[in-house]
């Protein structure tokens, strides 16, 4: 339609208005949508400051057969690119590294952190999961979960069950996993605490070669998990319920991050050469989760705390809270806040040192040591039509890496050995 | 000796706790036609499970410990 006088402009900018106007209307009133199939996508951009970039995609589709029966399925893709910390410490002079592949080398100005830049991987996670509710008190669930990337795959299992007490204010859930993953890193796996080779100490190529390879294992290896769970999920009141899991996981196998090092430090701090780390390969990890959700009139409040501990001597305390306000009935604002504290591995150590006998296990891996952590975000939704929603969401975090008490020798007192992380999360998701 | 009689103290103490609070529980709650703010779709504990998958792996590829909130939902190279 083409416009010809104002007046025209004016009528059509009356229906327009007319129809956004009834559209908010019918945005109020239940909508008696489709309730068969719903769909969740979202859009996730993580950026660390001069280091990962990441964007992850995922979608997750629900679809009911009947009253009864709940299939979910749920695809995640995410590509990651750019730089991590490897483990070794600043200095006051350039460091040259071998590649994890063993081709090339990289180098790192005096006075920056040691960031691997060849970071760089493609991930596609699928997961499926079927609920079925047997009677008003038993409901039982099955899932597999499959990931691969380049130099890694996952693949895992799980079941849960969950009965209904006291008029359906008390559910007790019990839910286990089990997991298989296979590592075959670029270039092999290190060989515990063995040293970094470099190109320039060998007179030719087949001579660093193998040396390289002398420092190789063969071939993959893999690492399982059992995890299980025991929930309660209690109502409280007409506005308030609680819920409170145990969760307990053993992990056997693998679990040395084989692009990691560490440097080798004599006692005025200067480094003689890296190791690659060796972390133990079992790991029993106990979980306690306790969550308080409130209904408000003009929103929704959350309230949880976390506390892991493991017999790596990790412990761990998380507090998060979500509170969403609806400035209209289609328009909400969220504000989400969390504070996480860590206290190192006890083989975690920032560096070796030269003069004293090697450990068995090592790792100067950032997060497996002493840290804190926050983050503050903020979410806006827009409840539209149809039961559609779209949301947005940015956040930021922080993570302030600290000393585990270890003694600084000499110049490294000059270099920042704990540099804090920064990043930004923006995410978009719509629902329908 | 001493220790292994703590152990089955504390054990005891434990498995009594269980009981009393779900016993307990059974006096808390609400009557069936009272559950209305429960029926809001923002009240429902996987409300945002997007953003929560996203926030575990993110916090799972950064930090030393995860999951809590539910199984953790498989593994991955990141970490």
């Amino acid at each position: 339609m083409q416009l010809t006088s104002k007046q025209s402009i004016a009528s059509a900018l009356a229906m327009a208005s007319c129809s956004l106007l009834s559209q908010q209307a019918s945005a109020q009133e239940p909508v008696p949508a489709n309730d068969d199939w719903k769909v969740d996508a979202a859009i996730m951009y993580y950026g660390e400051q001069d280091r990962v970039q990441a964007v992850e995609a995922i979608g997750n589709v629900q679809k009911a057969f009947g009253e009864d029966s709940l299939l979910d399925m749920k695809i995640v893709v995410d590509s990651l690119t750019g730089a991590s910390a490897s483990g070794a410490v600043a200095q006051s002079i350039s460091q040259t590294f071998t590649r994890p592949s063993g081709k090339g080398e990289y180098t790192v100005d005096p006075g920056e952190t040691p960031l691997d830049d060849t970071f760089q991987d493609t991930r596609v996670q699928l997961s499926a999961n079927w609920q079925e509710i047997l009677n008003p008190d038993w409901t039982v669930n099955l899932g597999v979960y499959g990931s691969k990337e380049y130099d890694y795959l996952s693949l895992g299992l799980n079941a849960g069950v969950e009965r209904s007490f006291n008029k359906n204010n008390t559910t007790l859930a019990l839910s286990g996993a089990y997991t298989n993953d296979t590592v075959d890193p670029v270039g092999g796996r290190p060989v515990a605490l063995s040293e970094m080779v470099f190109r320039g100490d060998y007179d030719g190529d087949d001579a660093f070669q193998a040396a390289f390879d002398a420092t190789r294992l063969d071939g993959d290896d893999t690492k399982q998990t059992a995890d299980v769970m025991l929930g309660v999920t209690q109502i409280l009141n007409r506005n308030w319920l609680m819920q409170a899991n145990y969760g307990f996981s053993s992990v056997s196998g693998y679990m040395t991050d084989p692009y990691k090092i560490l440097s080798m430090v004599d006692g005025n701090g200067e480094s003689h050469g890296y190791r690659y780390e060796n972390r133990p390969d079992s790991r029993t990890k106990h979980s306690v989760f306790l969550l308080a959700k409130g209904a408000l009139d003009s929103g929704v409040i959350d309230f949880s705390y976390r506390y892991n501990t493991d017999d790596w001597d990790i412990q761990a305390h998380t507090l998060e809270t979500h509170y969403r306000y609806y400035f209209t009935p289609s328009l909400y604002g969220q504000l989400h806040l969390r504070y996480y504290q860590q206290q190192a591995a006890d083989f975690y150590q920032p560096f070796l040192r030269t003069e004293v006998a090697l450990p068995e296990y090592a790792s100067a891996d950032y997060r497996i040591g002493d840290m804190s952590a926050y983050t503050v975000g903020l979410k806006f939704g827009h409840r539209l039509s149809g039961g559609h929603e779209l949301s947005y969401r940015i956040e930021y975090y922080q993570q302030n890496p600290e000393n585990n008490g270890t003694d600084i020798p000499g110049e490294l007192n000059n270099q920042d050995l704990f540099p804090s992380v920064k990043a930004i999360v923006a995410q978009i998701s719509y629902s329908f | 000796m001493k220790i292994s009689s703590f152990k089955q103290y504390i054990k005891l103490l434990f498995a009594l706790s269980i009981i009393s609070s779900l016993a307990g529980c059974s006096s808390l709650g609400v009557e069936p036609w009272e559950k209305d703010q429960f029926a809001r779709a923002d009240m429902a504990l996987n409300n945002e499970k997007l953003d929560l998958a996203l926030d575990d792996h993110i916090y799972f590829s950064k930090e030393g410990t995860s999951g809590g909130r539910s199984l953790a939902g498989g593994g991955c190279g990141c970490n």
